[in-house]
């Protein structure tokens, strides 16, 4: 590319992926300017990154896509973590209008190209009886089973705004990222504040088949959509394998306290108390996992995840202060004991 | 290997599990132990699908062999027209209103296969959806009967069974014992054909007789959300000792397997071609089991 690199204009960029997509852009040699937007100011390090602050629910993101001159845009604004203050009513217009405000300025745009929309497997919604591991096709936005509440139906808004933008602009190449639940040493989302609960509740009689994705793998597959033009469509962003919840529990030696069915939204409610946002699709996440297929991805970037979704849970345990649970150390104990005196 | 008259060494080169420790005392001890440690630590796989192959083998085979050796004596035929590796579609008969023959199945095909096969079934929504039996199914390597699901199982080279029957299979009064019920609308055909898989049509007699359903309660079937609300002789009248299944004397027979390879892939689409190897593989199964029936005799027979 030489001279003409990437100009490449990243939203969300105030979030842990946001911030990481841009560093990791500003270090790519086929890049040549990177310019970071967010309505609040960034927490992260944005290196050399020109940073930019708009409010999405002014015209203001649009305008500033148009006066960069931008060839690629990244929108990451979707993200679990709900914002640090206006709780769920400001989330919602922080996705929605941000979005539509991306969307807008994409479309105005004479320069950009390329868009890659972060997205999220939530708006698979949890059906129970479903096909396992789902293919991209599974679930469109507009497919009766689509998701009621919460972060969920503000991804799949979004994506119909970005579907009708493709369908006003054939010439742009968008990519939509489905992304499993990012994880990893530095990430903090609700999941890991779940984790991270000194009594985990679980619902009873269910264990649902969860699948990560690794921080690392999420901010490579970011930066390879970025730079490739060729891959069109919605992808499954996932790390292959899974666990069950309560294997994950045991990894991170956290107690678990299975609530009934019927106690569900009380403990939506403590855990709202406690400073995480669990909608009700999210709950009901706890009892029917969703695996999600993600070999288009694999396929159409010849590229594979680092880490599996056991090394990526692994990686996010080893960096906490989490140890063994506490049983697992006394019955080593005692089975040590146990077998000395057998093999005596 | 240790000598062990009984023929329950599975060969199982994919896992690392004690199939039969050595006679040495700490080993003994350990292994098991070794298990719950590991299981405590959470350091096991599952596949996508959720399947536990360690948890399978150590405690939910085990419980099952029980009944598979010493409650429903089950005599096995035709174990060699089961493929020792490669894809194939499993098709059985269903009955005796709560799901032993899908376990037996399982343990016959672990333990007595010489390839220690592992069957993944694929079984109703409803089983999914319960608390407890939606999370042993899947540890157990069970699915969602959906034609997605088989397809990507037959892809990895599994070996899958179905029940065709569904729930009017399993659910049938004891009036009708042995008459096979539809077969769907031939899905698992479709399928079949899609992946080329061989069709394998196994037939089970003695699940019909565990527990005599002569009767359902509609009402509360419908309270409960169940398909069926079974009334037997001792079921509700003992209340749980009414669970118990009566001892039969099970045989179970695979035939000989139905070949797709020698089909287009788009006879996947014919409803004609689907409808007649249907009706074949349910002929066949049928005919097997008139005559097993005769050949067992007295189901309490010893």
């Amino acid at each position: 590319m030489g001279s003409t690199g990437r100009v490449v204009l990243v939203t969300g960029v105030s979030r842990q992926l946001g911030a990481r997509v841009l560093t990791a852009l500003e270090a790519d040699p086929g890049v040549e300017r990177v310019i970071g937007v967010d309505s609040v100011a960034p927490r992260f390090a944005l290196g050399g990154a020109a940073f930019v602050r708009a409010d999405p629910r002014d015209a203001g993101v649009a305008a500033v896509i148009e006066e960069s001159g931008a060839d690629t845009v990244l929108h990451m604004g979707l993200a679990a973590s709900p914002p640090r203050a206006g709780g769920r009513r400001a989330a919602r217009e922080n996705h929605v209008l941000g979005a539509m405000q991306v969307l807008a300025g994409c479309q105005r745009s004479g320069t950009v190209r390329r868009l890659v929309v972060r997205s999220t497997a939530a708006i698979y919604g949890v059906p129970s009886g479903d096909p396992e591991p789902c293919t991209e096709e599974a679930s469109a936005p507009d497919a009766p089973r689509f998701p009621r509440a919460g972060f969920a139906r503000d991804a799949a808004e979004v994506e119909r705004h970005v579907g009708g933008l493709m369908r006003r602009r054939p010439d742009l190449s968008v990519a939509v990222l489905r992304f499993a639940n990012v994880i990893g040493p530095s990430v903090q989302t609700p999941l890991t504040s779940y984790f991270g609960l000194k009594i985990v509740p679980t619902v009873m009689g269910y264990d649902p088949t969860m699948q990560f994705i690794h921080e690392d793998d999420g901010v490579e597959v970011v930066r390879r959509m970025a730079m490739s033009g060729a891959a069109r469509g919605v992808f499954n962003v996932a790390a292959p394998g899974a666990m069950p919840l309560s294997q994950c529990l045991r990894r991170a030696g956290r107690p678990e306290m299975p609530v009934p069915a019927r106690g569900l939204s009380l403990v939506g409610g403590l855990t709202r108390r406690t400073g995480m946002h669990y909608s009700p699709d999210q709950l009901r996440s706890l009892c029917y996992g969703r695996v999600l297929d993600a070999s288009k991805l694999r396929r159409e970037l010849d590229w594979a995840p680092a880490y599996t979704s056991q090394e990526a849970f692994d990686a996010f345990v080893a960096e906490s202060t989490y140890t063994t649970a506490a049983s697992a150390r006394i019955f080593g104990r005692v089975t040590h004991r146990v077998r000395a005196a057998v093999g005596r | 290997m240790a000598p062990d008259p009984a023929p329950r060494a599975p060969a199982c080169p994919d896992t690392d599990g004690p199939a039969l420790p050595p006679a040495g005392g700490a080993d003994r001890v350990a292994d098991p132990l070794d298990f719950f440690r590991r299981r405590l630590e959470g350091e096991r796989r599952v596949d996508e699908f959720g399947f536990d192959p360690e948890l399978t083998d150590h405690a939910l085979l085990p419980l099952m062999r029980l009944f598979y050796e010493h409650w429903f004596r089950i005599e096995l035929r035709g174990l060699d027209n089961v493929p020792g590796s490669g894809r194939a579609l499993l098709v059985a008969n269903h009955s005796g209103v709560l799901p032993f023959d899908a376990l037996m199945l399982q343990v016959a095909l672990r333990d007595h296969h010489p390839a220690g096969r592992r069957l993944r079934m694929l079984v109703a929504d409803l089983v999914l959806d319960l608390p407890l039996l939606s999370g042993l199914a899947r540890r157990a390597g069970h699915t969602l009967a959906s034609p997605d699901d088989a397809e990507r199982l037959l892809r990895r080279e599994e070996l899958v069974g179905v029940f065709p029957e569904g729930f009017k299979g399993i659910g049938k009064p004891f009036a009708e014992r042995y008459r096979l019920q539809r077969f769907g609308r031939g899905g698992y055909v479709a399928t079949a054909l899609r992946t080329r898989a061989p069709i394998v049509p196994c037939s089970i007699v003695g699940a019909e007789e565990i527990y005599p359903k002569v009767g359902e309660l509609p009402a509360l079937a419908r309270l409960l959300g169940l398909p069926y609300f079974p009334v037997t002789p001792a079921f509700p009248l003992l209340g749980p000792l009414g669970l118990v299944p009566l001892p039969t004397r099970w045989i179970i027979e695979f035939g000989t397997p139905v070949g797709t390879a020698h089909l287009a892939a788009e006879a996947a689409d014919d409803p004609a071609a689907i409808g007649a190897i249907s009706d074949e593989v349910r002929g066949e199964i049928q005919r097997t089991l008139d005559r097993l029936v005769v050949e067992r005799g007295d189901p309490f027979r010893d």
